[in-house]
């Protein structure tokens, strides 16, 4: 409807005000359609996605160390790539909901191994089922994931910090309770507990060199990209990490949101704690120290930005991917396995340019 | 007469010694714009904030369809329908328009979102505010300043708004992009919505509102319907008439 139509079905104008409608008109008429907008088409969002990129990359990286080192492509060298990427992705999963939510979570890695060790000091220490163990971890991962959660959303302290401040505390603890309990830095002999057969189908089985870790990624990638693209949790975790403030003012639990993501990354800890405790049957206490990073970088690598607002869980779930096939196949592929540490940083590198400039090419026209 | 759908009388708001708001009386009925300018410093932001639910008024009246009304929250005079879209929007700049759009109040079937009848309903009610959109999946980041106000408004109305309360919506626009705001605030109007348009800028006031309140430190120093005053007239009064005759003298002599 242009201006002239509104001028005619108001009759009772002033002249004065018709004058400075025409101007105005004038002004206006160009706007609609703006012809230095870049137009987004269906396929050119598709090819600037951040699960498009880092799927391009994952199919790279196969190609590239199937051609050098043939045996990666065997069915022992996938299941072999797959083991490390599926736990990693398990968390990267989580971390990515955190990080789209704005926040970090440090104490991720230290978690892993908390949990293993509180399922494996409960069950033998207490002498009981191994399933209670397991729930009793459960309810300490919950408990260390209110905390943080808490902490970061009343004090509104960088989650950098309060989870740091975690993760050494949990670090510690791991350390000075397992060796006061038990004398030893591993707790074993789980396997000999009630419950464990059961809990081993669940958390410690394989399948032709397949683990069952990865039906647990699987279906939590499946889950984080339903939650995320397809349920309102999703739409508000986006809003908190990206306007956390006007997501409060129409009608965002914004502390909910915080509180639960942290919450989801502390159960995906308890989760691969669970999956490395039973599989092992026994808990070591430096287990998952400084993982917590390769979450973040696998995260990153999958399109998240560290700003929060945006990513992808399906990204972040083939950021896992590429981690562990870098991971498994540069000592295949005959570098040294130090090696591995500085193409990961370097990948990280790549992503984080990746990243910001998809973030610059979609805001191109603000303001 | 048609009963105004929100009406202050006489109303004011005090912080510790500080008089921000004295005496100020202003209306809206549906279908109309009421044009609050104001200078910087003039209790405009204190105006809105009374307006909108978040300071009650110490003393005076607030009239909603004729009744005393005493909001206690945004979200109480949200409930009556008069929404409030601020300078900042409240939207997130990296999220697609139809997610910002339906933010807090997704609709959903069985616990899940429905992008495609969402992204219809944004098409269409954009549409009905002159707005084309190329594609309600780009993010609100892509979109102009004046289009970005135009979403905002468009929620508003969307969600049940009676009255919209627009905090400065041309202030950090450029000349065509203000034209676009101001063309979605007549559209407004013809929907037969009540608007309170809050400004210091009387070119952007003038040709879009019926009723102008003039603020000058707190207090109501004019208030006229648009037959009662012309633009010239206008922007002397609100910048302090005499005092604005002798500042041109002023720079004159200086420009020699």
């Amino acid at each position: 409807m242009t201006m002239t139509q509104n001028l005619n079905t108001a009759n009772e104008t002033p002249p004065e005000k018709d004058k400075a409608l025409a101007g105005l008109a004038h002004a206006a008429a160009p706007a609609g359609a703006d012809d230095r907008l870049v137009q987004v088409g269906r396929i050119r969002r598709i090819f600037m996605s951040p699960e498009f990129g880092s799927a391009a990359a994952a199919i790279i990286v196969f190609i590239g160390f199937s051609v050098i080192a043939p045996p990666f492509a065997s069915q022992a060298g996938i299941g072999n790539f797959l083991d490390p990427a599926a736990t990693l992705g398990i968390m990267a999963v989580a971390v990515a909901l955190l990080m789209i939510g704005g926040e970090f979570d440090l104490s991720t890695g230290v978690m892993t191994g908390s949990t293993g060790l509180v399922t494996a000091l409960v069950t033998t220490q207490l002498n009981t089922n191994v399933w209670f163990g397991i729930l009793a971890s459960l309810v300490f991962a919950v408990a260390i994931g209110l905390l943080n959660g808490i902490l970061v959303h009343k004090t509104k302290l960088p989650s950098f910090i309060i989870t740091l401040g975690t993760m050494f505390m949990l670090w510690g603890l791991n350390y000075a309770v397992t060796t006061n309990m038990t004398h030893q830095v591993t707790v074993s002999g789980v396997s000999s507990y009630t419950g464990f057969d059961s809990a081993k189908a669940l958390f410690g089985s394989s399948v032709g060199g397949f683990q069952v870790s990865l039906i647990w990624w699987i279906v939590l990638t499946a889950v984080g990209v339903v939650l995320l693209t397809r349920t309102k949790i999703g739409n508000w975790i986006a809003a908190v990490g990206g306007n956390a403030v006007g997501a409060l003012a129409v009608g965002v639990p914004v502390a909910k949101v915080r509180v639960g993501l942290f919450v989801g990354t502390a159960t995906a800890a308890w989760l691969v704690g669970q999956l490395t405790v039973i599989r092992y049957a026994s808990a070591t206490v430096t287990t998952g120290i400084g993982a917590e990073f390769n979450f973040i970088i696998a995260a990153v690598i999958g399109g998240c930005l560290l700003t929060g607002g945006a990513g992808s869980a399906l990204g972040a779930s083939i950021g896992a991917l590429i981690f562990g096939m870098v991971q498994q196949g540069m000592p295949l592929a005959g570098f040294p396995s130090e090696l591995f540490k500085f193409f990961l940083g370097a990948i990280l590198l790549i992503a984080v340019f990746i990243n910001l400039y998809l973030k610059k090419k979609s805001q191109a026209v603000g303001s | 007469m048609t009963t105004p759908i929100l009406e202050v009388r006489n109303i004011s708001k005090n912080f510790g010694h500080v008089r921000a708001l004295q005496d100020v009386s202003c209306k809206v009925k549906a279908g109309e714009v009421t044009a609050v300018l104001g200078d910087n410093g003039a209790g405009k932001s204190t105006f809105i904030k009374t307006l909108s639910g978040v300071h009650p008024p110490d003393s005076g009246e607030f009239l909603v369809d004729g009744e005393p009304t005493r909001f206690s929250s945004p979200r109480a005079a949200l409930q009556r329908g008069i929404a409030t879209v601020y300078q900042d929007l409240a939207l997130a700049p990296l999220m697609p328009i139809w997610r910002n759009f339906f933010l807090g109040s997704e609709p959903t079937q069985s616990g899940f979102l429905t992008p495609h009848k969402s992204k219809d309903i944004v098409v269409d009610e954009l549409g009905k505010m002159g707005i084309q959109i190329r594609d309600p999946e780009q993010a609100v980041g892509t979109l102009s300043g004046g289009e970005r106000q135009c979403v905002a408004i468009a929620r508003a109305v969307y969600f049940g708004a009676r009255v919209l309360i627009l905090d400065e919506p041309t202030a950090a626009l450029g000349v065509r992009q203000s034209g676009v705001v101001l063309k979605y605030i007549i559209q407004a109007r013809e929907r037969g919505l009540g608007v309170i348009f809050i400004t210091h800028n009387p070119n952007h006031a003038y040709p879009v509102s019926d009723h102008f309140v003039l603020l000058q430190r707190g207090r109501t120093i004019g208030d006229y319907s648009k037959a009662q005053i012309t633009i010239a007239d206008l922007a002397q009064q609100m910048s302090g008439g005499a005092e604005l005759e002798a500042l041109q003298h002023e720079l004159h002599s200086i420009g020699r």
